[in-house]
This record gives C-alpha cells, sequence and structure tokens, in this order.
C-alpha cells in the first residue's frame, strides 16, 4: 500500500503534466509579479513574489481581490525535483536524445545558480567625489546604528547593530561598551522639518540635530527609486538608569547625496541657498559625548561593507550628446591600493566595463544627479560567488537546444528529400 | 499567364525605382537647401529629416497640403518658409488639434467652413499663437504621471509640444519678427567695436560712448532669448579639423563677436564669474568675428523673403560647395539620409506585403499557380527592399538594426518575412507568402506609427551604447519575437482558413503544423539565447544577471510559453489542433512582451508610454483570444474544411 502510494507519488513528481503546470504557473507568477511592480516598486515585487514560497496579488494595494500563486522559490525548487525525478525515472542515454538532456542540464545550472545569487550575492555602492578615497561600500537599503570610539586618535573602534534590531527597540548593549543603548523611539521612514523658535515644546533630544529638526514617522515608500529614511531616537543608558543623553540619530549624517538632495528640492527654495546650505551641514555634524573620560560618536548610516583596500576617484567625465541632455557617457579614473598587492593602479570604470577585484565587481551606475558640479560617482558594488554560473548554464541550454533542434531539422529534411514533398501539384492531387 | 509573374514583379519594381530618382526643384531649391546639414536631437542629419520629424510632430504628416493653394508642401519647403519667411508661414493651417474642448478653449473654428477657409482640424500659428498664455495654463494643469492623462491633457501638451518646436524653427536663421535679416546683421557688427570700447571704458570709471553702448546693448537684448532657447545647430564648427561636432546654434554664433551672454548676465547680477573670468571677457569683448555661415544664411533669407529665385538657388549652391569642402563626410551622410527618406521604403514595402498576401491568397482559392509566382516575387523585391532600407538605416546610424522600438517593429516584420520565404521554399503552397505578407504590413504599420514620435534615427542612451550587445542580445531576442509571431499568424490560418473555407485539406493541415512545430522551436532556441545574452549584458552593465526588468519578464514569458508549448507537444497532451491554439496564445504573450511591458511606465525598458497603442494591443490580444475560442469551441468535424463532402 505505501509502496504502490510511494509510486504513485513518484510518477506524479516526475510527470510531464507537472511539468507543465508549473511552467504554466511560472508564466503565471512572472505576469503578476511585473504588474505588481506597478503599485509595489520593483524591489518590493521582487521580494513578494519571486522570493517567496507562496504570494498573492492584489489589483491595486488595499484591494479585496487577491489571487493566490506559488512563490518563486516554491516554483523554482518544484521545476528542480520536477526535473531530476523525471530524468531518474525515464533516463536512457541516446544520441537522438542528447540535446534534450543537454538542455536539462543547463536549466538545472541556470536554477541552482539563481537560488545561489539569490542566498550570496550582497549589492552595494560607493559613492565617491572627486578627489575622494574610500575603503568600504554601503548598503542601498540597510543602515546600523553605530556607536564609534574615537578617543585613540589613530584608530577608531566601531560598534554596530544592524536596523532591524532597532525594529525590535528594547536596549542594545555590547560587552565592549561601558553604556547600553535605550531605543525610545524608531521609524523606517520618515519626513523632517525645521524647528525655530516659535515651534513650542521641547526638543525630540536635548542637543545635536533634534535642537535644529523635528522628524516625524512616514509610510514606508514604494517607488523604484524612492528611499526610506529611518530615524531612531536613542537613549545613553547606565546601570539601567538614564544618562541626559539622548540622541536623534539618521543616515543624513553620513550620507551627503541624502543632504544635498534635502538642500537643493527642499530648502533651498524656501530659504535661499546660503542659508539651506549651512543647516544641511548641521545634519552632517557628528554627535558625540563622553562616558568615562571616552568619547563616543553615535550615528545611523548606511551599512558598510569593508574591503582591505581602497578606492580614490581621480575624475569623473560625464558627456551629453551636443545641444541635448541625452547621456553619451560617463566614466570614472579611479586608483586601486592594496597594501597586500603592490602599488596602487589606475582604472578606468566606465558603462559596459566594470572592474573586478577581489571578488567584488565595481560597476559604473550613475552619478550626482543633484548636483552635477559636485562631480561624484556613484558605482555599483557586487560580491557575487555564482556570477558564472549562468554564463555556464546559457551556453549548455543554448548548446543543447541547437543540438536538437539539427537532429529534427537533419531528419525533417532527409523525410522531405525522401520525396513527401507536398508541392502544389501533390496538394491539388491529395484535394 | 505564365509570364503574368515577371510583368507584375517588374512594374512594381518600376515603380521603386522611379522613386529613387530625386526631385528636381522647379522654383526655390528646397531639395537640395534640404541636403543642408544641422544638428538636432543630438545628431548631424540633412535638413530635410528634421524638417520632416518637426512637421510630422506638429501635423502627423511629412508633407503639407495647403488646401487653399490646392499644393503640396514638401517638409523642406514649409521649413524653409517658416525659418525664412515667417510672414506667409503663419498664415498656413500647419497645426493640426482635434479636440473639440481645446478648439473651444481657444476659440477655433470647430467645424469645416469653406467660406472662412477652415477645415475645422488645421490651424495656423496667426490663429493660435495669441492663445500661447492659455495653451501653457493648460497644460501646467496636467497631472504628472503621464499614464493618467486624459485625451483633452494629451491634446494640450502636444500642442505645447508642438507651439514650442514652431517657435524654435522661426527662430533657427533669424530672430523672430525681423524684416532685413542681412542688413541687421551689418548694423549690428558695425556698432560692435565702439559698443565694447565703450563698455570697457564704464567698466573702468571712464567717461564713455553712451550711444555706442547703448546700441550694442540693444542688440544683445534682442539675441539673448536666442542664445539661451533650445534650436538646432546649424552654424559649422569653426574648426573641423579639431573638434567636429562643435556645431552652434544661431543665437550662439551671434555672441561671438560681441559681448558675450555671460558677461552681460554677470553685469545684470545674474551671474557670480571667477575676476579673471570676468576680466578675459571685458577683454575679449569685440574681439571675436562672426562666423560666415551665419551670414550665408541670412543672404539666403533675405533672397527668399524678396522672391529671388535665382539669387536663392545660386547661394544654396555655393553654400553646398563650401561645406562639401571641408565637410565632405557629413554632406555624403546627410545625401544619403536624405535620399533615404525621399524613397519611403517602408511605405513602399507595405504596400508590396498586402498585395502580396491578396495573391497568395487567391492561391488557395484558385490554385493558379501564376498567383502564387505573382505573390513570390512581389515578397522578393519588397524584401529585398526591406533589406536594403535596414543596411541604409544602419549605416545612417553606425549602429546594428535594432536600437529603438521602431527599429524593432521594421526588424520583426524582416525576421518574419525571411521566415516566411524559408516556409515557402519548402513546402511551395502560398503559406509562407501569406505570413510574410500579413506580418510584412502590419509591423510595417506599427512602425510607421511608432514614426509619428518623431526622430527614428536618434541616439542612444550611454547605458545602451554599445554596438555589440545591440548586435547580439537585441537581435537575436527580435528574431525570438519575429519567429513566435509566424508561429502565431500560420497557427491563425490554420484556424481561420479551416473554420470558415474548404481550403485546408488534411496536406495542408499537416503542412501547417509541421511549420508551427519547426518555427516555435526556432523561437524557444532564439527567445532563450536573446534573453539570456540579456541577462550576460545586465551582468556586464550593472552585475546582476536577471533583475526582473519588466522588458526581461516579457521576454522570459515567450521562452516559458515556448517551452510549454513544445513540453505539451512531446507529452502528447495535445493533437493537431491543441498545438495550433497554443500557438494564437504567442500572439499575445510576443505583444505583451513587445508593447505591453513599456506601457506600464517602470523599469529600464519604458522608453515611451502609449497610451494609443494600448488600446491596439487589447484589439488584437481580443481577437486572437476570440480566434482561440471558435477553434476550441467549435468541434473540427464542424468546421467548414473537415465537415462531411469538404475537400
Amino acid at each position: 500500500m505505501v509502496a504502490l502510494m510511494l509510486r504513485r507519488a513518484f510518477s506524479f513528481i516526475s510527470s510531464l503534466r507537472l511539468t507543465v503546470v508549473l511552467l504554466a504557473l511560472s508564466i503565471a507568477l512572472v505576469f503578476f509579479g511585473t504588474l505588481g511592480q506597478v503599485s509595489d516598486g520593483l524591489y518590493e515585487a521582487q521580494t513578494r513574489y519571486f522570493k517567496s514560497w507562496v504570494t498573492t496579488w492584489q489589483p491595486s494595494a488595499g484591494s479585496w481581490f487577491h489571487l493566490p500563486l506559488p512563490g518563486g522559490y516554491l516554483l523554482g525548487t518544484s521545476l528542480l525535483v520536477n526535473l531530476l525525478a523525471a530524468h531518474w525515472k525515464r533516463f536512457k542515454f541516446a544520441w537522438k536524445k542528447s540535446g534534450i538532456l543537454l538542455t536539462h542540464v543547463g536549466v538545472i545550472l541556470l536554477l541552482v545558480g539563481q537560488l545561489a545569487t539569490d542566498m550570496f550575492a550582497v549589492e552595494s555602492y560607493l559613492r565617491l567625489t572627486e578627489g575622494e578615497t574610500k575603503f568600504f561600500s554601503e548598503s542601498h537599503r540597510e543602515n546600523e546604528l553605530v556607536v564609534i570610539d574615537v578617543t585613540d586618535p589613530m584608530k577608531d573602534l566601531v560598534f554596530s547593530f544592524p536596523e532591524s534590531r532597532l525594529a525590535q527597540g528594547g536596549e542594545l548593549s555590547h560587552p565592549g561598551l561601558p553604556f547600553g543603548i535605550r531605543i525610545k523611539q524608531y521609524s523606517s521612514n520618515s519626513d523632517l522639518q525645521l524647528r525655530g523658535p516659535q515651534s513650542g515644546g521641547e526638543p525630540q533630544a536635548p542637543s545635536g540635530i533634534a535642537t535644529r529638526f523635528t522628524f516625524t514617522p512616514e509610510a514606508p515608500t514604494a517607488t523604484m527609486d524612492g528611499r526610506n529614511i529611518p530615524f531612531a531616537l536613542v537613549e545613553v543608558v547606565q546601570s539601567n538608569a538614564p544618562t541626559a543623553q539622548a540622541w536623534m540619530v539618521t543616515p543624513y549624517a553620513s550620507d551627503e547625496a541624502l543632504r544635498l538632495e534635502l538642500e537643493r528640492k527642499s530648502f533651498t527654495p524656501k530659504l535661499g541657498p546660503e542659508l539651506a546650505a549651512s543647516l544641511v551641514a548641521t545634519l552632517a555634524k557628528p554627535q558625540s559625548f563622553d562616558v568615562q573620560a571616552r568619547t563616543y560618536h553615535i550615528a545611523l548610516r548606511p551599512t558598510r561593507y569593508y574591503t582591505p583596500y581602497s578606492l580614490h576617484l581621480l575624475s569623473f567625465k560625464h558627456d551629453k550628446y551636443i545641444g541635448t541632455e541625452k547621456p553619451k557617457d560617463f566614466r570614472s579614473r579611479v586608483r586601486l591600493t592594496d597594501a597586500a598587492a603592490g602599488g596602487p593602479r589606475e582604472i578606468d570604470i566606465y558603462m559596459n566595463n566594470p572592474l573586478r577585484y577581489a571578488g567584488l565587481t565595481y560597476f559604473q551606475a550613475s552619478f550626482d544627479e543633484v548636483d552635477p558640479r559636485a562631480r561624484a560617482t556613484v558605482l555599483q558594488v557586487v560580491k557575487n560567488p555564482s556570477w558564472l554560473t549562468p554564463y555556464f548554464g546559457c551556453v549548455i541550454v543554448g548548446a543543447g537546444m541547437l543540438i536538437q533542434f539539427l537532429i529534427h531539422l537533419v531528419g525533417f529534411i532527409a523525410r522531405k528529400a525522401g520525396g513527401a514533398a507536398p508541392s502544389p501539384a501533390a496538394t491539388a492531387a491529395i484535394a | 499567364m505564365k509570364r503574368l509573374p515577371w510583368i507584375v514583379a517588374a512594374l512594381a519594381a518600376v515603380w521603386m525605382l522611379s522613386a529613387l530618382r530625386s526631385p528636381k526643384d522647379a522654383t526655390f531649391a528646397y531639395h537640395e537647401f534640404g541636403r543642408l546639414p544641422v544638428v538636432f536631437n543630438g545628431r548631424l542629419q540633412p535638413v530635410d529629416s528634421f524638417a520632416r520629424n518637426t512637421l510630422l510632430q506638429i501635423r502627423n504628416k511629412q508633407a503639407m497640403r495647403d488646401a487653399k493653394e490646392k499644393r503640396t508642401l514638401s517638409a523642406t519647403e514649409w521649413a524653409v518658409e517658416v525659418m525664412m519667411n515667417p510672414g506667409v508661414a503663419n498664415t498656413r493651417k500647419t497645426f493640426r488639434i482635434d479636440h473639440p474642448d481645446l478648439k473651444g478653449q481657444l476659440k477655433l473654428a470647430m467645424d469645416a467652413d469653406e467660406r472662412l477657409g477652415e477645415d475645422g482640424k488645421h490651424y495656423s500659428w496667426n490663429q493660435i499663437f495669441e492663445s500661447w498664455q492659455v495653451v501653457q495654463e493648460q497644460s501646467e494643469k496636467a497631472p504628472k504621471d503621464a499614464s493618467t492623462h486624459s485625451a483633452y491633457d494629451r491634446a494640450v501638451l502636444k500642442l505645447r509640444d508642438s507651439m514650442g518646436l514652431y517657435a524654435m524653427l522661426q527662430a533657427t536663421l533669424q530672430p523672430p519678427n525681423t524684416t532685413n535679416f542681412l542688413a541687421e546683421l551689418s548694423a549690428y557688427q558695425a556698432s560692435i567695436p565702439t559698443g565694447a570700447n565703450a563698455l570697457r571704458d564704464r567698466l573702468a570709471g571712464r567717461p564713455f560712448d553712451t550711444n555706442a553702448l547703448i546700441a550694442v546693448l540693444d542688440y544683445c537684448q534682442r539675441y539673448m532669448p536666442l542664445s539661451s532657447m533650445r534650436a538646432p545647430l546649424i552654424i559649422p564648427p569653426h574648426h573641423p579639423e579639431l573638434a567636429r561636432d562643435q556645431w552652434m546654434k544661431l543665437g550662439d554664433a551671434l555672441f561671438e563677436p560681441g559681448i558675450q551672454p555671460r558677461l552681460l548676465r554677470q553685469l545684470m547680477g545674474q551671474e557670480s564669474l571667477s575676476d579673471t573670468e570676468y576680466r578675459d571677457l571685458i577683454t575679449q569683448a569685440g574681439a571675436g568675428k562672426l562666423h560666415p555661415a551665419v551670414t550665408e544664411y541670412a543672404r539666403m533669407t533675405e533672397a527668399y523673403r524678396s522672391g529671388n529665385v535665382a539669387e536663392f538657388n545660386q547661394l544654396v549652391a555655393a553654400w553646398t560647395r563650401e561645406l562639401t569642402g571641408t565637410f565632405a563626410t557629413e554632406m555624403s551622410k546627410t545625401a544619403r539620409e536624405q535620399a533615404y527618406n525621399g524613397f519611403e521604403p517602408f511605405m513602399k514595402t507595405m504596400t508590396l506585403y498586402a498585395i502580396a498576401f491578396l495573391f497568395a491568397a487567391a492561391f488557395w482559392f484558385s490554385f493558379s499557380e501564376w498567383t502564387r509566382q505573382t505573390a513570390l516575387w512581389l515578397i522578393v523585391l519588397a524584401f529585398v527592399v526591406h533589406t536594403a532600407a535596414i543596411l541604409t538605416r544602419m549605416g545612417l546610424e553606425g549602429r546594428p538594426p535594432v536600437t529603438n522600438l521602431y527599429s524593432s517593429a521594421i526588424f520583426i516584420g524582416w525576421g518574419a518575412v525571411g521566415l516566411g520565404l524559408l516556409l515557402e521554399r519548402i513546402w511551395r503552397n502560398a503559406i509562407g507568402l501569406a505570413v510574410a505578407g500579413v506580418i510584412g504590413f502590419t509591423t510595417l504599420i506599427v512602425a510607421h506609427n511608432l514614426a509619428l514620435g518623431g526622430d527614428t534615427l536618434e541616439m542612444m542612451q550611454a547605458v545602451l551604447d554599445t554596438n555589440f550587445w545591440l548586435a547580439t542580445h537585441v537581435v537575436i531576442v527580435t528574431l525570438g519575437y519575429a519567429a513566435t509571431y509566424v508561429a502565431g499568424i500560420l497557427a491563425v490560418l490554420y484556424v481561420v482558413l479551416g473554420l470558415f473555407t474548404r481550403v485546408l485539406d488534411s496536406a495542408m493541415a499537416k503542412g501547417l503544423t509541421r511549420m508551427v512545430y519547426g518555427i516555435l522551436c526556432f523561437a524557444t532556441l532564439a527567445s532563450f539565447v536573446g534573453t539570456v545574452l540579456g541577462g550576460v549584458w545586465a551582468d556586464q552593465s550593472w552585475g546582476r544577471f536577471w533583475g526582473w526588468d519588466p522588458k526581461e519578464n516579457g521576454a522570459l514569458i515567450i521562452v516559458l510559453w515556448n517551452a510549454l508549448i513544445l513540453h505539451v507537444r512531446w507529452g502528447g497532451m495535445v493533437k493537431e489542433r491543441g498545438l495550433h491554439l497554443l500557438a494564437i496564445v504567442g500572439n499575445i504573450v510576443t505583444s505583451w512582451s513587445w508593447f505591453g511591458t513599456n506601457m506600464l511606465g517602470i523599469g529600464l525598458h519604458s522608453y515611451g508610454f502609449m497610451s494609443a497603442a494600448f488600446w491596439w494591443l487589447l484589439a488584437f490580444a481580443t481577437s486572437q483570444i476570440l480566434l482561440l475560442l471558435a477553434g476550441w469551441i467549435v468541434p473540427q468535424t464542424k468546421w467548414t474544411s473537415f465537415r462531411k463532402g469538404a475537400a
């Protein structure tokens, strides 16, 4: 009985019918996942439809209608299992079917490679202004709360807490820190207003940027280029008692692009360029405090990925087609300095010509659109150990299909040559 | 009868070739003027292209029919008149306005009225330019998000753009409201030396010649708007041997000999120059020379305005010779592009494809070999011209065949016609010809409508600027689209011929099935390889093999759909009819990928939201679904072709 059921189950999971059903469901998922991008944004839709086991599609946010769909992970895994089972069951090598076999090997490699990319790939960005040097890249979406011990002028000691930890609230601590950090308020997105003498009420924190600005929570954004700007209101606690130290922390402090955008789009029209610049500059001031004769900075900033080498932007070039605003070419000349690998070298990074170094790839992604004069470049930094799998997978699938179709074609032409050509005369004769 | 196919094909060829002759200018040398180079939209082109694309956007036509004079003006003639004799041009009914509310808003005649010389569709600059404020206000009311625009919003925005283009054209060769620009130019040049000295005296605090300063500043004031507006760059570079692409607009050239706009803005407190820049500009004032092209064009303008045909033609010829000396490659490019424009190859091939389809269809009903032969030779002729036209475009652009939506339509048509000819070579039953005719005709219609958007030889965005990937990924994936359409249209023929005619006998049905299967195999291969190459390109460009971008997803759906059909077929889950019905769905899937994904207005590939096209897409998808349902619901024994007694 059990054996029979197992046999039935196996014949189901290895069946061609299942393949067809899975392919049809994949088409539905890709289609609705594309439509979903209109309301959810690319990133959100990707997570919701393709990086999930089960999901639902809604015509618009808040609609009563939910179309249940299997997610990308479920379909990918099922297709993989179905494919492996089918070959296990029916495998019998024949030259006539070699193309199909090869195609399927390639498909397996593609599916596995995509899964590996999903699990291991890390994307970040590197924003450099001409003359600037950095030895880290930053996350597009994730932030970290850092407490930096800056007492030693020779080296900083960084304690980092991920943003996801902030969302949980409570108190943060680390054995290396003589104090704890209590999260009083956190929001994944925010808006800020100027705080003037007439604002009334107490500032959100007694010192630092909170004396100039008031931050209010906002709903997270869904647009493709929209960015969430979180904030956290934290309090330094010692032996479970709050101290006078409370701070408002936001990514504005370390993100120049964010500050520029705020300055140009929000403040300059209202306050004029000079006042706007000086106000926004206060957002970048380090917020520091002393505990037990040591000095600490506290900040919320895009999560950093450090590298054992540094990149220095020598120049950034941005050409447009003559008489238009259409970009023609943009490229960054950088100097890479790696103490472990000998002297520095200079490299051009431009569209379709990335720099691959030490397992990371640097792509020319964009430039500072807010302030073209700043001559800042934005490089996309990708770490993807499985980046080669799709290359192999594709070559194998392509070759497999080509072989199979050539086998069909040769057979077909041979048959045709055998005299089965339905020429008009023949057709007429049959009619 | 045997010679008929040859005669028809020869007639078609003669018709084609006759259009290759360049037209002779009867009065003013418009054709010759149309060859002169101008840089617009970031690329060097003949005035002819610039004029056609501008007229296309203002009027939806590449030539202008003047109802009052009962004659048709070529695009160049129209543009020359706007540039050189706006007094007359402004009275011509150039602007096409259809939306009744907009006509009402601008107080224009709603309907045709012969006594008033109104056709109810076209209006002159003089009739609308005073409403510029209204148009501007109305267009500012339109929502930012283009996908929510009403028909009225679109009409207003289009009129605003059209008026902007027209105003730009008016200011290409002379400032607006000029009577004799040639005379004005010499007066302006004469005012510069004394004016510049007066300025220097004044800035140095010395006594200065007030009249001289006012005279030159008066001109500067007048030319200032020209230097800040977008305009075609028609003045060639001073030193082509150093910088070949430094073309200038009139507004920039006018300031070269005089006082630089930046200095003027500094004096008005609108610019903050560094001390050295400021000093340099003061020293340079009055030192530069006016580019001779400005005077040349002013001479032509004056000759044209005063109706002096001989002088105008002589000036154009001399200027052409002059340019050919220094800009030989540019002039040969503009000559080729002008010839290409005038030939209108795709309009002609479109016609041939339609006629060929009718001959191919006639073959099934009469079974006369000559109709098939005629169709065959017409398609071959059209295909040759189609190919030559694509090659010419590639030569002009220096790019692989597909660079935008317009060229993708042309290339899908080309690929499908090629596949159709291949099928015909094997089966010789007019099926391949019919498919070639249908797809060739339809894709060229689509291309024709896409061309209404303007310049189809436009420059590429930086991210797309790589001939290698354009030549591989784009070409292969487009061939995948073409093949999926060919399979889909073959399947449509199967259902239509089977349901409604007695043409579909079992041999033909078997042949069609084989064709669909073979083409689907090719489509799967091409769409897979093409899609994957796109992934490789993306990985090379920004390190992400697959980004779930709408266009990528569209291509993936085609691959998956084709794979599904093949698996269903191999598993024996469908027979002949099922295969065809599934292949019909391929038409919808491909159209979604080709156009639908662009309409979402998101992602990296969304190069243009086309609301009008949306309804066509919907109509096409509906027609395919209806066919599918008809073929599915009606049992095959009830199909006209399979009923007892049939065949």
